[in-house]
């Protein structure tokens, strides 16, 4: 929570100003009763009447007074509010841009983007509220008790208890409400979790004829969620009748001690009517604090979920950076390129995933030369995905290392990281703009020639044809494009990075055979120096690499060409053959 | 913005109704309520004018202040007793009447036909259920305590003032409105900057949505910078707008605030005149001006309330939209645990499943699977191959009467499908699907939804056939396991796994397998083939895969393409016509 209120700083004028111009107002209302008590003690008890317009005056001067000065108020809140909204947003953002796939996997991106909206809200509104009220309405109501002392010490001391039997009372029902609400929370994420369970398992819940039964466990849900909202509500009902109560309670003591004074001529009719509306201005702030901690419980505890995101940091370190020692004009990759050296190699590397105690992969080892293709194969979960993640340093390995071109992976800038290896996921994403804005995403400037190069070694041109040009218009989320069709821009995207080393994790998956058979040949003419991996479940996708890796549970079974797998290793055998009975 | 003005207004008139009938139910409270409200209203009213007489004694008599303040002491109690019970009766009935709500939306869904539920995403249905309902409670809340009391106290105050005081009554009536007219003004004006907020809003939510809901692509092509540069931009016109629309709406309360004063000095003023004229004393000013600050209370909150209202109204009339939506004819839903007890019937089937001429289009005009015949022999097991988008999926959708055809008929041993109801008709099937679907509950509950009265021994035996009992075992609890929705840390093939394991368990008398095996690797794969083999014999299965080779064996394969079947044939005979199917599979191979 305090780290946030850095993004305040900025604000520290406005953060002073907007409760210092509600406190005047509050000052001012507090001079009202005041003024009301002259007029009927002078005013009407000396029948004066220049007396009496007198005070009306000053009344509406008063309002007028307190209307310039709270608008002030209310600016400067807002703009503290939203500056800090504003900056706060902006941090977080760059902030969650720049965690490593392993904190993305800990936080989960639907939390992250929560986080981002609904929560950073909150605390705008917190801080908003906070700035209006927060030293208004205890000012109020204490103010109000000093304007009694001022009037009269006796019964102002009617004021302190009032006070003092009032807040215990507030700050006993708010601490039983407030977690009563949070377990009603609760149950209604119970609610919307079984309301989506229902939804996206309607045809197996028809399939197997559950439909009574998932209404019946349903019900039982939301019987909970009103239990609990019950609850809360007993709780929260008591709040108005009892503070009215007392504060009622109150005001009859001391109208009733302050007769007593009039009798005595210690106090004045007008007096008593100041006092007793003293006593109901309190009222009313005081059911507007109640809110307020409302406000701010639910905003604490936003500023505390995105507080808790901050303290996440990344895990892993960008490298100082590799010298190649060359002239700076030169390509990187130029330089070093004795032909058939080292590319990458793996060098005894086990990583397991964060959270994970299992190790995704043990102790691999293997050489890639530059130029060569590999193909990496293996069944589900067997840690094909985790290599080609662990070649674009997505994660740190857990033990050995990962170099690439002779240096250790993490000795790289990032930067340089990206101009050397290029990722096709896994699962194709396009973003919204044009395919040109998707395809350049990572290239930046480079020529057209490039971009046309890439869609065509992609086979994407006939989408790009089929969408009506390179400018045509990509939809969220990519929606407007079929599952192949997604995969094979993303892969241009990715061909256009002209990187030498390019991984395709098993991205060719909805692509039929045919095409993928014409994306292999094209990965053929890339420049001789590239070097490719080529992830896949299929024997036919990568059969003709030079060098295939096959995975089982994160141990390497075995490697070398198709021919000598087929004849050492078993288990690429046995894939081999599941795939290819031909009768 | 008028033709959603227009939609609000449609359902409006029977959004009330519907209300109404939900409140129905809770009759008696509901008027409890209303008149708790107008009695605790007008006994808290009174108040004022009992502290305005013992104001008035002060002066005079000390006994009959403590009699004034006595009657007030009761007065308060009885007042506060009122407002207390009526505080926990809205509670009851708002609470029970949206509780009733969501599970009349929810029973619904069960009935939708699934064109409803595949045309209206899941996020949608559920803001309804979940974020409308919510809204819901909270204007039914407000609406029953604060538009209420707020009328109720606003006609008694006049009517207090106006024994009290005729002149300044009218002073007030007619100067009071001024604070809606300015909170009016306000809200006009700001309109728009809200919109603009909300716009602009929504494309950063759009833009954090991409790219965070994308970090790792973004991440892996270092787009931050452009990211961050494109987030701040959208950023800062945000604030601009959030600044305005901000500060020129909480104006909207110093200036009602000020409206407030001036009438409260009015009062004091007029008030006063009438004092000093002795028309009125002391007592009743002090009351007045009570009840001038009283008075324009609910005048504040009623424009909050209306908008309030006016919301809850909205949501209300989208949940009932959904609750309004015609169901499937014949969905009552029975609970099979109730009524499961004769299996009889299902061995009596032989599985011949005949299509002829069916026609289905989801949309219109559009058709998509045109004059389809098929005829499938008693424990035939049939294939389905073709490009995406070529009806395979909906072919499952019509056996399983997701859907009904437009046109045609499907029958099972000879019996039109149509003349079962659809519980009748799927408890025959079984089906396991590409996209998986696991339950909240422990691996045992999600593997019992294939029988419900299964043993622990019969799912765990289910479960090795399926292969699934290795990885099973391996879990923390084992098949005691609690899995979080949607399967939580299983994995794509591990989930396939589990919902093949059902049907092994169900053992239906007919099968339909929809890419059921896309996701597990292929070894894994032909060890469950094997299985499917075991358990497809003598039944009828309908198989939908991509994978070539999973299906080879199939006794007919039926090749789709845009709606129709282009070839059908053993696999051998297909690839001895070189048509589309051999181009298929011999793209497999070549490199």
């Amino acid at each position: 929570m305090k780290k946030l209120l850095v993004y305040l700083k900025e604000y520290r004028m406005q953060c002073v100003l907007a409760p210092a111009f509600k406190m005047l107002e509050a000052c001012f209302e507090l001079i009202v009763p005041l003024v009301i008590a002259s007029l009927i003690d002078k005013g009407i008890g000396g029948e004066n009447m220049p007396h009496i317009i007198k005070c009306v005056a000053i009344l509406g001067i008063l309002a007028l007074v307190g209307l310039t000065v709270s608008i002030t108020a209310q600016f400067f809140a807002a703009k503290a509010a939203i500056g800090f909204a504003t900056r706060l947003r902006s941090e977080l953002f760059r902030h969650l841009l720049g965690l490593s796939f392993s904190e993305i996997d800990t936080v989960g991106t639907s939390t992250m983007i929560t986080r981002m909206t609904s929560d950073v809200n909150q605390a705008q509104n917190g801080v908003n509220m906070f700035l209006r009220l927060f030293l208004r309405s205890p000012f109020v109501v204490f103010g109000a008790m000093i304007m009694a002392f001022t009037i009269d010490s006796h019964i102002a001391l009617i004021f302190v208890a009032t006070i003092a039997v009032l807040f215990a009372v507030v700050g006993f029902i708010m601490s039983r409400n407030i977690p009563a609400l949070l377990r009603a929370q609760e149950s209604l994420d119970k609610v919307t979790r079984s309301v989506r369970e229902g939804l996206n398992g309607v045809r197996v819940i028809r399939a197997f004829r559950l439909e009574a039964d998932s209404v019946k466990s349903f019900n039982g849900v939301t019987d909970e969620l009103t239990g609990r909202l019950k609850k809360a509500g007993h709780i929260s009902a008591l709040m108005n009748p009892l503070t009215y109560v007392l504060i009622n309670l109150g005001i009859i003591l001391v109208i009733y001690s302050g007769g007593l004074r009039v009798e005595s001529g210690i106090l004045t009719q007008g007096q008593v009517i100041a006092l007793y509306n003293y006593m109901s201005q309190i009222l009313v702030e005081l059911v507007k604090l109640a809110n307020l901690v409302v406000t701010l419980n639910k905003a604490m505890a936003s500023a505390n979920r995105i507080s808790a995101v901050f303290d996440i940091n990344t895990s892993m370190r960008e490298g100082d950076g590799v010298d190649f020692d060359t002239d700076p004009d030169d390509d990187v990759l130029e330089t070093e390129s004795d032909a058939g050296s080292e590319a990458v190699s793996f060098r005894d590397v086990s990583f397991a995933y964060p959270g994970s105690s299992e190790d995704s992969l043990e102790n691999i080892s293997f050489v890639v030369n530059k130029g060569q293709t590999v193909g990496i194969i293996g069944g589900t979960g067997s840690g094909k995905s985790t290599i080609a993640s662990l070649i674009a340093r997505f994660y740190d390995v857990t033990g050995g290392g990962v170099y690439l071109f002779g240096h250790d992976i993490k000795d790289y800038s990032y930067d340089q990281l990206h101009s050397l290896v290029g990722t096709v996921m896994q699962k194709a994403v396009l973003f919204s703009g044009t395919i040109e804005s998707n395809i350049r995403m990572a290239a930046g400037d480079v020529s057209e020639d490039v971009i046309n190069d890439a869609v065509k070694k992609a086979q994407a041109d006939e989408i790009v044809k089929g969408k009506g040009g390179i400018k045509a218009c990509v939809e969220q989320g990519g929606r407007n494009f079929s599952g192949g069709q997604k995969q094979r821009i993303s892969i241009a995207r990715t061909l256009a990075m002209r990187t030498p080393i390019v991984i395709l994790d098993d991205s060719s998956s909805a692509l039929d055979y045919a095409t993928d058979l014409s994306l292999r040949r094209a990965l053929k003419e890339l420049p001789e120096d590239t070097t490719v991996f080529i992830i896949s479940q299929r024997t036919s996708s990568i059969q003709h690499a030079d060098k295939i890796i096959v995975l089982e549970d994160g141990h390497m079974e075995g490697i070398g060409t198709h021919e000598e797998l087929l004849k050492s290793c078993d288990l690429y055998k046995e894939i081999h053959e599941s795939q290819l009975h031909r009768s | 913005m008028k033709a959603k003005n227009n939609v609000q207004t449609e359902y409006g008139g029977n959004t009330g109704r519907e209300l109404v009938k939900y409140l129905k139910k809770h009759g008696f409270l509901v008027v409890l309520s209303v008149a708790l409200a107008l009695f605790s209203s007008l006994t808290a009213l009174f108040v004022p004018v009992l502290f305005g007489k013992a104001i008035d004694s002060i002066l005079s008599d000390m006994g009959s202040v403590v009699n004034c303040l006595i009657r007030v002491g009761c007065v308060i109690g009885v007042t506060a007793l009122m407002q207390w019970v009526m505080a926990m009766v809205n509670n009851k009935v708002t609470y029970e009447v949206t509780q009733d709500i969501r599970n009349d939306a929810f029973e619904k869904i069960q009935k939708l036909p699934l064109n409803y539920l595949d045309s209206h995403s899941t996020g949608e249905i559920v803001s309804r259920m979940v974020a409308d309902v919510d809204t819901l409670a909270d204007g039914l809340l407000m609406g029953f305590t604060q538009a209420f009391t707020g009328i109720v106290t606003i006609v008694g105050t006049i009517y207090y003032m106006w024994t009290l005081s005729r002149m300044t009554t009218i002073v007030v009536v007619c100067v009071t409105p001024l604070s809606l007219f300015v909170a009016n003004f306000i809200a006009k004006h700001t309109h728009d900057m809200f919109i603009t907020q909300s716009v602009t809003r929504g494309e950063q939510t759009a833009l954090i949505d991409e790219m965070i809901g994308n970090e790792k692509v973004v991440r892996s092509f270092g787009y931050e910078d452009e990211a961050l540069e494109r987030f701040n931009e959208i950023n800062d016109r945000l604030a601009v707008c959030s600044l305005k629309a901000l500060f020129y709406s909480s104006t909207v309360n110093p200036a009602t605030r000020f409206v407030n004063s001036t009438v409260y000095a009015l009062v004091a003023l007029v008030g006063a005149i009438r004092v000093l004229g002795g028309h009125i004393t002391v007592g009743s000013l002090s009351a007045l001006l009570a009840y001038a600050t009283q008075y324009t209370k609910p005048f504040n909150e009623i424009s909050g309330v209306v908008t309030e209202l006016q919301n809850a109204f909205a949501c209300a009339s989208r949940v009932f939209a959904l609750i309004g939506e015609s169901e499937e004819e014949g969905s009552q839903i029975y609970d099979i645990k109730a009524s499961d007890g004769s299996s009889d019937d299902e061995d009596g089937i032989k599985g011949e499943v005949d299509i002829e001429a069916v026609d289905f289009a989801y949309v219109k005009d559009k058709p998509l699977i045109e004059d389809f015949s098929l005829n499938v022999g008693s424990g035939q097991t049939v294939a389905i191959v073709g490009p995406t988008g070529s009806g395979k999926t909906t072919l499952i959708n019509l056996l399983m009467r997701f859907y009904d055809t437009d046109d045609g008929k499907i029958s099972v041993d000879g019996k039109d499908i149509m003349s079962l109801t659809r519980q009748e008709h799927r408890k025959r099937f079984g089906m396991v699907l590409q996209d998986t679907w696991i339950k909240q509950g422990t691996v045992l509950d999600n593997i019992r939804i294939g029988r419900p009265d299964a043993t622990r021994e019969e799912c765990i035996n289910a479960a090795k056939e399926a292969h699934a009992h290795s990885f099973i075992k391996r879990l923390p609890q084992g098949y005691d396991t609690v899995l979080a929705e949607d399967g939580g840390d299983l994995s794509v093939g591990q989930k396939q796994l589990l919902c093949i394991t059902r049907v092994m368990l169900a053992l239906p008398p007919m099968l339909i397998l929809d890419e059921a095996t896309s996701s597990i690797d292929t070894r894994t794969e032909i060890r469950i083939q094997k299985a499917f083999h075991k358990m497809m014999n003598g039944r009828t299965s309908f198989i939908v895969a991509h994978r070539l080779s999973t299906i080879m064996d199939a006794d007919i394969i039926v090749v789709m393409r845009d709606g129709h079947i282009v070839e059908q044939g053993s696999h051998e005979a297909l690839l001895k016509k070189g048509g589309f199917y051999s181009e298929l599979f011999e793209a497999q191979f070549a490199h």
